[in-house]
């Protein structure tokens, strides 16, 4: 089995230390950094991303998976900045502000990441002037909140307002999700875009920024 | 009152009570905050719920310490008061209940992962266990009720800890399923077949669901639990899964939705009856009667 196909293959079972092992390899063997990092990390993880929609594996494994990710990201990342290799785009993300609830939003940045956005992960609680420092700081082209609660998904709203009152909006675009939210409450706090689900992000935030 | 694990015996159905944190959210829990603050701070509402549910017919009460393990109270700060919290929270129902129902000592999971696809050793997760169900079982409560487990390992690391604990407290253990096309499973995996042996031979005393359904899909999870072993079966279902209404969560099942499928429950052979998320005294109230009616 050729390398790339094996740091796939070993990332969808969740083998960090097989995943950096071959990773290191395929370096030193010259393979293309963004062949290792499109068809082996990438690959394997959007497989991890479908087999986790269709129930095939859970939370666990994706966690996993990503662990691994993380991990063979940590070796190509230098090298990718040298090779100036472009990302997909750049997503800041976290769970508002009072909400201390970060499974959801935890694989939301996981898949995105396994998707080939950056992801800028800032965690949670975190308050309205936060997501627009850090978008406008890192010139991240989404920004997506998560809430779990009744009581803090209003943030969201401030967060667009602010968005609105700095100029930002249209210019960035805006992603909610969370298990009190919908579709109508995207439209009425004027955000791009609600996500159901982790993939259904993944899926969005492609076609907001028309890639992949 | 002869002990729980001989009243399980006899052929009657038990009754136990419906929603804690909900109910408490109508009587002014601010979402966000931890329910069990309200052991230290607001005793007289949990009093006040405790007596509901009793006078509503509920054989079994629970104490309001769902997320009273350390694990969990420190993601408020709170950890060093897990003593306090839980010893508090059984006071309260003694109080309200005296010996005209049986206590169980709720406890929920920890809020954390276990390694390795999360950042806690079982070693951690068996010591925040056996201080919280210490104390539960130290202030005299019926039985211990580990609820709304999603993680297999983490239930029997729970169950073996309050085993450790005491022989004689009888352990009752139950897991949250989601509905996927592929069957039941929980959001870690586990499915109804990998949790019943799981459970049983963890040495529960009594196993089930609780949480995450409405009725019908709960029925259809007994029933699969049944044709598996004969352990004594929980079931505690939601009052169907919340929607937002101007703002506010609302659960679906009326009590009479929901009554009507008691007597099915009860043909399964499911052991304990209770609700969960959105279920009231009033669904406890009407349960009782359909039971009532069931046996005579």
């Amino acid at each position: 089995m050729d390398i790339i196909k094996e740091i796939s293959k070993n990332l969808e079972s969740g083998n960090t230390g097989e995943v950096v092992k071959l990773t290191e390899k395929a370096i030193s063997d010259h393979i293309d950094v963004k062949i290792i990092l499109n068809e082996g990390l990438i690959g394997g993880m959007s497989i991890v991303g479908e087999r986790f929609k269709n129930h095939e594996i859970f939370l666990p494994d994706v966690l996993l998976a990503a662990k691994a990710m993380n991990a063979a990201m940590d070796i190509l990342k230098p090298l990718l900045i040298k090779g100036d290799v472009p990302g997909l785009g750049k997503v800041v993300i976290g769970t508002v502000q009072g909400d201390l609830h970060d499974i959801g939003k935890n694989l939301v940045a996981i898949l995105l990441k396994g998707a080939g956005f950056e992801v800028i992960d800032l965690g949670k609680d975190v308050a309205p002037e936060k997501f627009l420092d850090v978008a406008e700081s890192e010139n991240a082209e989404v920004v997506g909140m998560s809430a779990l609660l009744t009581t803090t998904m209003p943030v969201m709203k401030t967060v667009i307002e602010r968005a609105k009152a700095r100029g930002f909006f249209g210019k960035k675009k805006f992603i909610i999700g969370g298990a009190p939210l919908s579709a109508d409450y995207a439209r009425e706090i004027g955000a791009d875009a609600y996500c159901y689900d982790g993939m259904n992000a993944v899926d969005t935030v492609k076609q907001l920024l028309k890639v992949g | 009152m002869i002990a729980l694990l001989d009243r399980i015996k006899q052929p009657r159905v038990i009754l136990a009570d419906g929603a804690m944190g909900t109910i408490l959210m109508q009587r002014g829990l601010k979402q966000g905050e931890p329910p069990e603050k309200m052991n230290l701070e607001k005793p007289e509402i949990l009093e006040e719920v405790a007596r509901e549910y009793l006078d509503a017919g509920a054989e079994i009460i629970q104490t309001n310490t769902f997320g009273a393990s350390p694990l969990k109270l420190a993601f408020f700060g709170l950890s060093d008061k897990t003593e306090e919290i839980n010893k508090r929270a059984v006071q309260i129902v003694k109080k309200a209940v005296g010996n005209r129902a049986y206590v169980s000592g709720s406890c929920g999971p920890s809020g954390k992962l276990l390694q390795p696809y999360g950042d806690v050793s079982e070693n951690e997760m068996i010591d925040s266990f056996q201080r919280q169900l210490k104390i539960l079982i130290d202030e005299g409560v019926d039985i211990i009720c580990i609820e709304t487990m999603t993680d297999l390992r983490e239930a029997v690391l729970a169950v073996c800890t309050a085993k450790s604990i005491s022989q004689s407290v009888p352990v009752c253990v139950s897991m949250t399923f989601d509905s996927t096309p592929r069957g039941f499973f929980t959001i870690m995996g586990v499915s109804i077949e990998q949790a019943v042996k799981g459970l049983t031979e963890a040495g529960a005393d009594i196993i089930g669901t609780n949480c995450g359904n409405g009725i019908e899909k709960m029925v259809s999870i007994a029933r699969e639990m049944r044709k598996l072993n004969s352990i004594p079966l929980i079931v505690q279902s939601n009052a169907g899964i919340p929607a937002l209404k101007d703002g506010k969560l609302v659960y679906p099942e009326s009590p009479e939705y929901m009554a009507k499928w008691i007597p099915e429950l009860i043909n399964i052979g499911v052991k304990i009856i209770g609700g969960c998320c959105g279920t009231t005294p009033a669904h406890i109230t009407l349960f009782r009667k359909i039971v009532y009616e069931y046996y005579n």
